[in-house]
């Protein structure tokens, strides 16, 4: 769990983190967004005292984060920076292996957990385990930055815009991958994207910055639904709302009674993928079927347009 | 500036270079046309061979202290508590260079004596400028979200210094090494006017003999050497640089 309370960071006189207190639940991803220089890279670094606070404190597990020396806190929080910021003059396993190094792990260890960790992020380990990271690509880069955070198993992550550079089809298998590590490790995932459909998506909770103010921490469907003032509603993008709406709930939570013609869609997928594929099929209805195969009953366009609409 | 002999000629160059140093007498012919009245065309007041080791060994113990006082001081004047040094240390390694080699030995003499004392000062004080400009250069223009991930990771300030930003400043920090390296083989040969035991010996003896011959042997030396150690530590960098993925210089 970490706790932060009336954090506040000035510089000089510009106040760039004003007064922000939030709680994030153990195990789960809050992801921050905001528009550039609304001080949610300042409030990220922060909680591993990169950056140290004005007035306010910030608790992990309950304990105060200035209980420790600073490099000794860092170690046991994952950083993925902005920008990946590998080490230019040390292999893709040498960067991965940095935090792992300096805690002492004996070099079996390291060398096993980097091959565990190229092979999660799709990186053959005997191919880019020694190569520098100008030899990589942007989005290798950055998948290996992640990984570098990852190394020592932290509880607590910190992302700043971990997915920037990746293609839409790898961002999407780096933020599937993401989900299936925090699921797996338990890991408590400070996530700071520019991308609603990535908060919405990935967040448990979505804190919006503005002007250095947190000015709403709330569910996603919450946020959405409920947005507390014209500048979240702004950032949602109020024509993609009931999109992004349906892009959290699943087929199987929607099912109707009955059946229909045409192929079946899983239970599993999102309901705005159904909607996507109802109106590109130009039916009324298609068949819903489980992750076993047996027909559940049918999905509708009616159904999901209720669905999708303001929450009362 | 870029001084790239291909491969062969190197070989060839320094091996030429070498066997001279060691047995001048194969090379008497080539030198003959260059003296009057039967004068030695082969320098024969000492052996060139011990002149040349001393000249490297005084510019090698010059450049070795230089580069220890001037990156010590570039690693002070970045540090957070060394910043306010950061114009003084400026102006004192300027003063190193404006002051005139010769000027330093003269001064020199007279407070360390005859030998080759005063031309280690000069050396020294002449080789700070480059080699802790470029150190300077190289800590303060390092990619600041490199360094900040370093210090992310959990890196003591000493790691950090050590394990990131000295080796990523490394070949900028070679570079003026290099320049510090052979302006201090150039300049060691006037340390021979202070009696040190330079090649500058050769070249004096040459000049006061009216022996050509003399002068060229020793300008040669001091000239090969040069080339050949601005070559190698340029070879250094490049290796360097390239395992970063940075561009030559
Ligand atoms: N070291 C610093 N000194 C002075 N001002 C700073 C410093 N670091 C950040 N700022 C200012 O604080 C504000 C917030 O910066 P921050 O990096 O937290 O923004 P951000 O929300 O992460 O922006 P982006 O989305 O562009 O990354 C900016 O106006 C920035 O100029
Ligand atoms: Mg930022």
């Amino acid at each position: 769990m970490i706790e932060i309370e009336n954090i506040t960071k000035r510089y000089d006189k510009q106040t760039v983190v004003n007064d922000v207190s939030m709680v994030i639940e153990p195990r789960t991803i809050a992801a921050i967004v905001g528009t550039s220089g609304s001080g949610k890279t300042t409030l990220l670094r922060m909680i591993n005292r990169l950056v140290e606070p004005t007035s306010g404190t910030i608790k992990l597990d309950g304990v105060d984060n200035h209980s420790l020396p600073d490099y000794e806190l860092r170690r046991s929080i994952g950083y993925a920076i902005q920008g990946h910021g590998l080490f230019p003059h040390r292999t893709v396993a040498q960067n991965i292996a940095t935090v792992p190094l300096l805690l002492g792990w004996d070099k079996e260890r390291i060398d096993e957990r980097v091959d565990e960790l190229l092979r999660l992020f799709q990186l053959d380990p005997a191919a880019f385990g020694p190569r520098y990271p100008h030899e990589l690509s942007g989005g290798q880069q950055q998948r290996v930055g992640v990984a570098r955070a990852l190394a020592a198993k932290p509880n607590v992550l910190l992302m700043d815009e971990p997915f920037g550079a990746l293609d839409p089809i790898i961002r999407t298998k780096a933020q599937e991958d993401l989900l299936a590590i925090q699921k797996h490790f338990g890991t408590t995932i400070i996530l700071v994207t520019h991308d609603m459909e990535e908060a919405v998506h990935l967040g448990h909770k979505i804190a919006v910055m503005d002007g250095g103010r947190l000015v709403q921490y709330a569910k996603p469907a919450e946020i959405l639904a409920k947005p507390a003032s014209s500048f979240v509603e702004t950032l949602v993008g109020s024509s993609e709302r009931p999109f992004r709406l349906l892009s959290l709930g699943r087929v199987g939570d929607a099912v109707e009674k009955g059946s229909a013609e045409g192929e079946a869609i899983p239970a599993d997928a999102s309901q705005r993928d159904a909607l996507a594929e109802l109106l590109w099929s130009g039916k009324p209805a298609l068949p819903v079927r489980g992750a076993d195969g047996k027909a559940l009953g049918r999905i509708t366009v009616d159904g999901l347009v209720k669905l999708a609409a303001r929450p009362a | 500036m870029k001084l790239v002999l291909p491969a062969a000629l190197r070989v060839v160059l320094l091996v030429l270079l070498v066997a001279f140093i060691v047995n001048p007498g194969w090379f008497e012919p080539l030198f003959k046309p260059l003296t009057e009245n039967n004068a030695p065309a082969i320098y024969n007041q000492g052996s060139l061979l011990s002149l040349t080791l001393q000249h490297l060994g005084t510019v090698a113990v010059a450049t070795i202290a230089a580069i220890i006082v001037a990156i010590g001081l570039a690693i002070l004047v970045t540090r957070p508590f060394g910043a306010e040094f950061l114009p003084l240390s400026r102006s004192l390694v300027n003063i190193g260079q404006t002051f005139p080699p010769v000027a330093v030995l003269a001064l020199a003499v007279p407070a360390v004596g005859f030998g080759e004392k005063p031309t280690l000062i000069a050396l020294f004080l002449y080789g700070l400028l480059p080699i802790f400009e470029n150190a300077l250069t190289g800590l303060t223009t390092l990619p600041a979200n490199v360094v900040e991930a370093a210090r992310g990771a959990g890196m003591t300030n000493g790691q950090k210094l050590l394990r990131v930003e000295l080796p990523l400043s490394l070949p900028v920090i070679l570079a003026g090494i290099r320049l510090s390296v052979v302006i201090s083989l150039a300049t060691a040969t006037i340390g021979s006017t202070v009696a040190a035991k330079t090649l500058g010996e050769v070249i004096i003896a040459g000049l006061i003999s009216n022996n050509l011959a003399f002068v060229v042997q020793g300008g040669l030396i001091v000239a090969g050497l040069a080339v050949f150690i601005y070559d190698g530590l340029m070879a250094l960098e490049r290796v360097a640089a390239r395992r970063m993925g940075q561009a030559v210089r």
